[in-house]
């Protein structure tokens, strides 16, 4: 699908209101992770309200594109994503992680609409997206399967033994797209300092991937990558974005303590405004 | 017609050679090879993966039967489950075949969350499962996997007593909607069962009915309740028992889960003890299950046949089974001792 300014600039305010809908779902919710839900808001903008070929009033269709996040962790993103979407209705995000709720406080697939998988513990997506695309080719359906997958999970063996599979498949694989968060932080701290991942690309294209290396805030080259991804016969395509943990929100940028906390009811407030002026840009929140 | 044979129960049409030395022996892992051929003939969406044992587990047939449809995974047992949750949730009937220490061994956590709770249509069969692995030794003889995988919601867990059972419960299992796990053996065994022999998973058969003499009723006096490979050692056992006057029940209890209540629940009533036999560890398994279901509706002593919280070692299967205290003199040690306790 084609990219037109005025769709562009939808997208940019919708993954602002995303990010919105995250904090006011985490300081309602009391627990939670904020980094990593901030960091790709517009990634998930830029799958649910552009690229994905679905229709959430009709979840179980069986030619959709599927999307499985590997990092359940980041689920909020996730939720707030489909229910801006129309999978569900937006006052049950803030039952986020409440007893009787349909948002628990990792995915459930059989719990909530839109949700392709179970996730939580770490490393067991990208498998789980080969499982998909491969019995989409059995099917001969045109369906594509993107996995969402963190960098700290590439810690994980089963992450690798994923890679190695998908990569000894080739043609067969391309229409799998990894989309790895390359926020650099996991819970002890800095990726680098806790178990080195670099080089990542060099790492994948070893394996016989196609690598594509992109901001993971800049809407319009992420949606670029994805169709470049598209058009690569030969080999799966994992694409390395880019992004800052705690995006959008100045004192949770890049700083790992964020990783699986929530905001304080003051600490939201702050967060809303800067979110609401974009840093200070506008004057006013209703401006 | 000998006297033993008009004990085996007649409506479940088992081997008329079933006390003979030249008996058909035959693995159980021989059946799920060719169960999985006749599943993958009767429905397209079934799958086959297999993570470097294709010949061992017996998927090799159905690898060139259907090559579209087998995925190598290599040594990868992660990887095994999480690739099958992918497709069981994508409308294909995935069966992932390994040894069973590996698993449901190696990637029980894969299996608990991608597969059991997520409800994907996996079914995972464990070979090699059991001490009569043999010279393999203790790494390769899963005794615990009746017990961790009866553990997860969700999950079936079904372990048959011969080959033909194998291939019933293969053929079952691509029937049944979701997790399923099936138990297989290494070493030729018995054939116990014949075509005619009834498989509902979830039902349990008596296969063996004798009077004891001192009882007033001419009831059984225990109940002998066993899965696998051991059933064959608890019919043996059986019939020496008759032969000093005590009766039993034999109950093959294929399915671990869901317990087939009513037939255990009904036996444990007649002959008021039981002894559960199985090549698992006591703690979890088959013993577990009749112990929960009888401690909470109908509690009667019981004697418990299986690993006594150790593991195994290296040796003849046989030996084995004899060592670590399986064998027919050992059930039989053990119906005595249940039989004392009784009121």
């Amino acid at each position: 699908m084609e990219l037109h300014e005025k769709k562009l600039q939808f997208l940019e305010e919708m993954s602002n209101k995303i990010r919105q809908d995250i904090i006011e779902m985490l300081v309602e919710a009391k627990s939670g992770h904020s980094a990593g839900p901030l960091g790709m808001a517009d990634i998930f903008t830029a799958l649910y309200f552009h690229i994905l070929n679905h229709d959430p009033k009709n979840p179980g269709w069986p030619d959709r594109d599927r999307v499985v996040v590997s990092n359940g962790h980041i689920c909020p993103v996730l939720y707030a994503a489909l229910a801006n979407a129309g999978y569900f209705p937006m006052e049950e995000l803030f039952t986020l992680r409440k007893i009787n709720s349909r948002l628990q406080g990792h995915p459930h697939r059989n719990s909530l609409p839109g949700l392709e998988t179970t996730s939580g513990p770490l490393g067991s997506g990208i498998s789980q997206a080969i499982g998909m695309a491969l019995a989409a080719r059995l099917d001969k359906k045109k369906s594509r399967v993107y996995c969402l997958t963190s960098d700290g999970e590439h810690e994980e063996g089963n992450t690798w033994e994923a890679i190695m599979f998908a990569g000894k498949q080739k043609s067969k694989l391309n229409n799998l797209t990894v989309i790895m968060d390359r926020n650099n932080i996991q819970i002890d701290g800095f990726t680098e300092e806790v178990m080195p991942l670099e080089p990542l690309r060099e790492k994948y294209e070893s394996f016989n991937w196609h690598v594509i290396e992109v901001g993971g805030h800049d809407i319009a080259a992420f949606i670029s990558a994805v169709n470049e991804a598209k058009a690569i016969y030969e080999k799966p395509t994992v694409i390395i974005a880019h992004t800052v943990p705690g995006k959008g929100v100045s004192f949770m940028e890049n700083r790992f303590e964020w990783h699986g906390k929530p905001p304080t009811p003051d600490e939201a407030k702050k967060a809303l405004v800067e979110l609401r002026t974009l840093g200070g840009q506008i004057k006013s929140e209703h401006q | 017609m000998s006297k033993f044979l008009s004990m085996l129960n007649s409506k479940v049409k088992l081997s008329s050679k079933i006390f003979d030395k030249d008996i058909e022996q035959r693995a159980t892992r021989d059946g799920y090879g060719e169960g999985l051929v006749i599943a993958g003939d009767q429905n397209s969406n079934v799958v086959v993966l297999c993570a470097d044992l294709t010949e061992s587990t017996r998927s090799e047939a159905f690898s060139k039967k259907f090559p579209e449809r087998f995925f190598e995974v290599g040594v990868a047992e992660q990887n095994l489950a999480t690739i099958a949750s992918g497709l069981g949730v994508s409308g294909k009937i995935p069966f992932i075949s390994s040894y069973a220490t590996f698993s449901p061994g190696r990637n029980w956590e894969q299996i608990r969350t991608t597969i059991s709770y997520n409800d994907s249509n996996v079914k995972i069969a464990g070979a090699h499962a059991g001490i009569s692995v043999g010279p393999d030794g203790a790494t390769h003889q899963a005794i615990e996997d009746i017990a961790t995988m009866r553990v997860m919601a969700n999950m079936k867990v079904i372990v048959p007593c011969d080959a033909i059972e194998a291939k019933k419960a293969t053929m079952a299992a691509a029937k049944i909607w979701g997790p399923v796990y099936l138990r297989f053996g290494r070493e030729k065994m018995p054939v116990l069962t014949t075509e005619e022999t009834p498989f509902t998973p979830g039902k349990a058969e008596i296969f063996w009915e004798s009077a004891g003499k001192g009882s007033r009723k001419k009831n059984p006096q225990v109940a002998i309740i066993g899965c696998g490979s051991l059933v064959h050692y608890a019919l043996l056992a059986a019939k020496e028992l008759d032969e000093e006057g005590i009766g039993a029940y034999v109950v093959n209890c294929h399915t671990i889960k869901p317990l087939d209540e009513k037939t255990i629940l009904e036996v444990a009533e007649t002959c008021g003890a039981a002894v559960t036999v199985e090549e698992h560890q006591v703690l979890g398994g088959l013993g577990g299950a009749v112990a929960e279901l009888l401690a909470k509706n109908l509690p009667v002593p019981m004697e418990f046949i299986g690993l006594q919280n150790i593991f195994g070692e290296s040796g003849p299967p046989k030996d084995l089974i004899e060592k670590y205290g399986m064998g027919v003199k050992d059930i039989k040690a053990a119906v005595k001792k249940v039989l004392k306790r009784k009121k």
